[in-house]
């Protein structure tokens, strides 16, 4: 069972928390002080597994970690889960972010957090590994954004169409149009029968 | 506006605080703001003020104040604050808290809800954080959803099966009938469940592990035909030899996928009873794995080698030549463990030099390896060998590492009452 999904920058400031077993909202915030300093203490070149901090079950649990640039994916999980499995689950979760984001990086998941716990959703449930299927996971995380988006859609149209004018650059109008004496000829139309 | 601006706003005001105290200062303000919302009536953006509120939670702020708005947007019509509201159930309340129970009608509702997002997003939030009575209410729409869904709602429902079954055990003889019925399916995803839910069961009931020794064959069965069909499962099933034959020789182990298959199926040939030639088969698999460039792989080799060597020690001989080479890697304190284990004698040499390289940490658990393998052996001409070699080192390790001190101290009397002549 996955304990923990954890994801922290290189200064320990957490990015994504979700917990699958109850702790206090204390304890939580002591684990991932606790998992960033035996993390971050990590040589680059030793191995992907070390054993969980006291909070989260001493050494019966088990810190699997992969580091990408600036941040720390942590899955903490008990002796039941295959090590290199849950290796290649981090690999994948990473994966379906940098498609569903666009080359991920980590303001994406700085100003998307919600969107992160959806596709999260897909992957693991209730501590256990749902999905591993990239295509299957990121069809479904499309299906249910678009269920979003045509929801908001009739409610949302006047705001975004606020944001969107507050976003345009329209370039200076001009004051004073001087068009000049403009004589328009209308053109004699015959009669409609 | 859509949740998301707003909330983004709120995490840049956030961001551009200088310092912690601004930091709380700003979140303070947002909080009170958002409590004032909550108490409203009706509010249009009563989504976006949770979502703030969840980001606020995740960086360490209370948030306890948002578990009613939680409830209620669960039982919302709109997809959108479902969503949000069933998010922060899950990060906000929990069985310790009142507000948890109300949610229960809402997520029976939404379990029998004609979206398969909205039945997703209830039995999402009911296996992270059901408690018990939840549970219990709950388990006949569960067993229907297995019995009679879509393939992606089948596998949410075994998962969420699984951890009704931990919370109250007495619900694994409903779902029993259920859960042998899955083993027919095709979907991975499902059948994955499906093992997880089995073995739970099975793990709590020694009378529904006889029922389910008859299922055997068609697991094998089922593993066969995921073998031939070039699919990589993670499956620990015990079964009969034959089809770990087949993994162990057909799987691709160049992706990090492969090798845990090769690996899982290594472990259970060693926890059956499997026969000699498939238990030397998977040392050799792991003495394999030991030479790869991937240090994981060496790793969770050697941790289990370090377990079979007390077993079958002869196969693990075979490969004394390469986890002497792992010595020479960075993170050496596995292979030490496991050196000391197996054979010292004849590596000596390669001990003392190893010895003299190696960075001060690991002197002192290298010198106690070293000291419990010459013990191990036991014949005086024996120990005389070791003794005249390392009292060099010896007397250089004492020098440098005084945790040593009483323990070589301990040990030479020993040797000196054993061997007086010396």
């Amino acid at each position: 069972m996955i304990k923990a999904i954890l994801i922290f920058n290189n200064h320990g400031k957490p990015r994504l928390s979700k917990f699958y077993e109850h702790y206090s909202e204390d304890t939580e915030q002591q684990i991932i002080r606790e998992t960033f300093h035996l993390v971050s203490k990590r040589d680059e070149n030793v191995c992907n597994f070390l054993e969980g901090g006291m909070l989260i079950g001493g050494s019966e649990n088990k810190l699997i970690y992969r580091h990408y640039a600036t941040l720390y994916f942590v899955f903490c999980v008990d002796s039941s889960e295959s090590e290199l499995g849950i290796l290649d689950l981090i690999q994948v979760f990473v994966e379906t972010l940098d498609k569903c984001f666009e080359n991920v990086c980590e303001l994406d998941l700085i100003f998307h957090v919600d969107k992160v716990h959806n596709i999260l959703a897909e992957m693991v449930m209730g501590g256990m590994v749902l999905e591993t299927n990239m295509n299957e996971i990121i069809t479904h995380v499309d299906a249910q954004n678009k269920m979003e988006k045509s929801e908001a859609g009739i409610a949302g149209a006047p705001a975004r169409a606020v944001s969107a004018v507050k976003n345009m650059n329209l370039p200076e109008m001009p004051r004073n149009i001087n068009i000049g004496d403009i004589s328009i000829k209308v053109p004699n139309l015959p009669s409609f029968k | 506006m859509s949740p998301t601006v707003r909330l983004q706003e709120m995490i840049r005001v956030i961001r551009s605080a200088r310092t912690q105290g601004e930091e709380r200062g700003v979140i303070q303000k947002e909080c009170a703001t958002i409590r004032a919302q909550f108490r409203q009536a009706d509010n249009g953006g009563r989504s976006h003020n949770l979502a703030k509120l969840l980001y606020v939670h995740m960086l360490g702020y209370p948030a306890h104040f948002g578990q009613m708005e939680c409830v209620r947007l669960i039982a919302s019509p709109r997809y959108n604050e479902k969503r949000v509201g069933y998010l922060g159930a899950m990060m906000l309340l929990d069985e310790n808290q009142d507000a948890s129970l109300l949610i229960t009608n809402s997520i029976k509702n939404d379990l029998s809800h004609s979206s398969p997002y909205v039945q997703s997003l209830a039995l999402c939030t009911l296996a992270c954080m059901g408690s018990s009575e939840m549970c219990r209410d709950l388990a006949p729409e569960i067993d229907r959803l297995l019995r009679n869904s879509s393939s992606y709602i089948k596998k949410k429902a075994t998962l969420c099966a699984v951890h009704m079954v931990r919370k109250v055990p007495e619900l694994g003889e409903l779902f029993t009938p259920a859960a042998r019925s899955l083993l027919a399916e095709k979907n991975h995803g499902v059948l994955h469940g499906a093992v997880i839910l089995i073995t739970e069961l099975c793990e709590r009931n020694t009378q529904t592990l006889v029922q389910f020794r008859e299922v055997v064959p068609e697991l094998v069965h089922i593993m066969r035909g995921l073998v031939t069909s070039g699919y990589s499962p993670e499956h620990t099933v015990a079964g009969i030899s034959d089809p770990f034959l087949q993994v162990a020789t057909n799987t691709d182990s160049s992706k990090t996928a492969g090798s845990a298959v090769l690996y899982e199926t290594v472990l259970t040939v060693m926890d059956i009873k499997s026969e000699s030639g498939l238990r030397v088969l998977a040392v050799n698999i792991l003495g394999r794995f030991l030479l790869n460039n991937d240090r994981n792989i060496r790793y969770i080799s050697m941790t289990s080698l370090q377990k079979i060597v007390i077993t079958d020690h002869n196969a693990v001989q075979r490969h004394r030549g390469t986890i002497v080479d792992c010595l020479k890697d960075q993170d050496a304190s596995l292979s030490l463990a496991l050196v000391s284990s197996i054979n010292i004698r004849s590596m000596m040499k390669e001990l003392l030099l190893f010895l003299s390289t190696c960075p001060p940490e690991l002197k002192s658990h290298a010198a106690s390896g070293i000291f419990n393998a010459a013990e191990s052996i036991a014949l005086c001409s024996a120990g005389g060998d070791v003794r005249d070699e390392t009292v060099p080192n010896l007397i250089q390790l004492i020098t440098s590492a005084s945790q040593l001190h009483c323990y070589t101290v301990h040990k030479l009397y020993r040797a000196l009452v054993g061997d007086i002549s010396q």
